[in-house]
């Protein structure tokens, strides 16, 4: 199995944890990552607001090279840059006037996009492609008694549902499951995190990472995954401003690749929970018994 | 005190407005809507904005053009995406507001000093300049551009980033700058070229 793929800015900077663990539990899948061939941003949500035109062309930019590198599929793990490649796709094939904008302007300088990869989320590629079951033969070390918050976010699932339900997802509860962590009921998984509002307009975007945080300690959760770099940041980096504001709710957020790896018994510099700042609590060591029965 | 007339009159609107707006690609479903307000009980800003979802729907089909424009809700949407799945009439209305937030940059309606725009303008600039974004700098150039003082109180914030690895001063950068340039230059002929 080998995919395309789009690592975007995030994953380069403050939601390197997230690069840093996915490549290692893909390798350790039998899963081929051939990086795309100098990949520009995808423009998030803010390129939109700014020029509809532009923001296409340079998302199509990329679909052109992974065309061009004759991989199928794009593997894009951080949720911006899975939407709006998957908008993208979207826009050429529903608007004819947008198909000819960009098909022009990638033309000018021999770029062509069909519109013909896959965009493609790793929980997608993990339980479709994989299988639960490929994943359950690689855990050494169950997250027994771990009880995770599985935060889902808004990009993934909405506006497109390609993988997943769109109000009450559940690939990753799956997934955390065959990694033997405990589920928790958070009817919160798909709200928002508040995006850059945390960082623009503090009063409204922190106060949703807060509920989302609150409610995650309210339900007994030990620690939230996520699959998103901006998600992360906000419940991990801002906690201390969150705390000023309100109150303390000290819960660690990681990326679900962080957990998969802990549960592959993947070396530390692999699973990287020293990039949260919240850190997360060392696993129980198993019991005698139970890694002798082992 | 500041007293202000709450209610609309006919003249107050922009006549074609709306047609313009639902004419849009994506856009062309508002024609449909409702007025059930699930979009702005969905919303998880709405508590924060001057016209709710609904109310900006309407405003827009109705023609009042400076009202939305100059709203704060259009800056609040943050892409949740919640209300267009949510639409009973298939209106996607985060598109909506992504094409009423181009149009109030374009015609500069928005606070000068009103971080949402600014951070929009300067991810733009940088993508242009350099294929990627890199965090620090953007949050860097939208701070002194709208409170400088503020900036100040993401120092801990900076820290601590620093503290576990996070915190990189590198303009990252593509190598064929060039090529996305022209791409971009293209698009921007051919929208010239449209409007002619």
């Amino acid at each position: 199995m080998k995919y395309a793929y789009f690592p975007g800015c995030s994953l380069k900077g403050t939601g390197k944890a997230y690069e840093e663990s996915l490549l290692p539990v893909m390798k350790h899948l039998g899963v081929e990552m051939q990086e795309l061939d100098d990949w520009n941003c995808c423009g998030a949500t803010a390129y939109m607001a700014v020029d509809e035109g532009k923001a296409c062309a340079a998302a199509a930019r990329n679909l052109a090279i992974a065309e061009k590198s004759g991989l199928q599929q794009v593997l894009a793990p951080c949720s911006a840059c899975y939407l709006v490649l998957n908008k993208t796709q979207h826009y050429l094939h529903e608007y004819p006037g947008m198909r000819q904008t960009v098909a022009r302007a990638l033309e000018t300088v021999g770029l062509r996009c069909e519109g013909t990869s896959a965009v493609r989320h790793p929980l997608d590629i993990l339980l479709n492609d994989i299988g639960l079951e490929a994943v359950k033969q690689k855990v050494t070390r169950p997250l027994k008694g771990l009880k995770v918050a599985p935060y889902y976010g808004c990009q993934i699932v909405r506006p497109y549902a390609t993988f997943d339900d769109q109000t009450n997802p559940t690939t990753m509860d799956r997934l955390l499951e065959a990694l033997g962590a405990t589920v928790v009921k958070w009817p919160l998984k798909t709200k928002c995190c508040g995006g850059s509002l945390t960082g623009t307009l503090p009063e409204a975007g922190l106060r949703l990472s807060y509920i989302l945080l609150k409610e995650a300690i309210k339900r007994g959760a030990d620690v939230i995954a996520t699959v998103c770099p901006l998600c992360q940041f906000n419940l991990d980096a801002y906690h201390p401003k969150i705390s000023a504001r309100w109150e303390p709710v000290p819960i660690p957020t990681v990326y679900f690749s962080q957990l998969m790896g802990l549960a592959f018994g993947l070396p530390d510099n692999q699973v990287v929970l020293h990039r949260g700042m919240i850190p997360m609590k060392p696993l129980a060591a198993p019991a005698p018994a139970a890694a002798a029965a082992r | 005190m500041d007293i202000k007339r709450t209610i609309k009159y006919e003249a107050d609107r922009v006549s074609g407005f709306g047609r313009e707006v639902m004419a849009v690609p994506g856009c062309e479903a508002l024609e449909h809507c409702i007025q059930c307000g699930t979009c702005s009980g969905v919303c998880p800003l709405s508590i924060y904005m001057d016209y709710t979802p609904r109310q900006v729907m309407e405003l827009v089909r109705s023609d009042f053009k400076n009202e939305v424009l100059q709203s704060h809700t259009i800056w609040l949407c943050a892409s949740c995406y919640a209300c267009t799945t949510e639409c009973p009439r298939q209106i996607r209305i985060t598109d909506i507001m992504y094409e009423l937030k181009q149009r109030a940059i374009k015609e500069k309606v928005y606070p000068k000093r009103f971080p949402i725009p600014v951070l929009a303008e300067e991810f733009t600039k940088m993508v242009h300049d350099y294929g990627r974004i890199s965090e620090t700098w953007l949050v860097s150039k939208m701070y002194l551009r709208t409170n400088p003082v503020a900036a100040l109180g993401m120092a801990g914030l900076g820290m601590n980033l620093m503290k576990t690895g996070r915190f990189s001063l590198k303009q990252d950068k593509i190598e064929r700058r060039s090529e996305l340039a022209r791409i971009m230059e293209s698009v921007d002929q051919q929208n010239q070229k449209a409007q002619a």
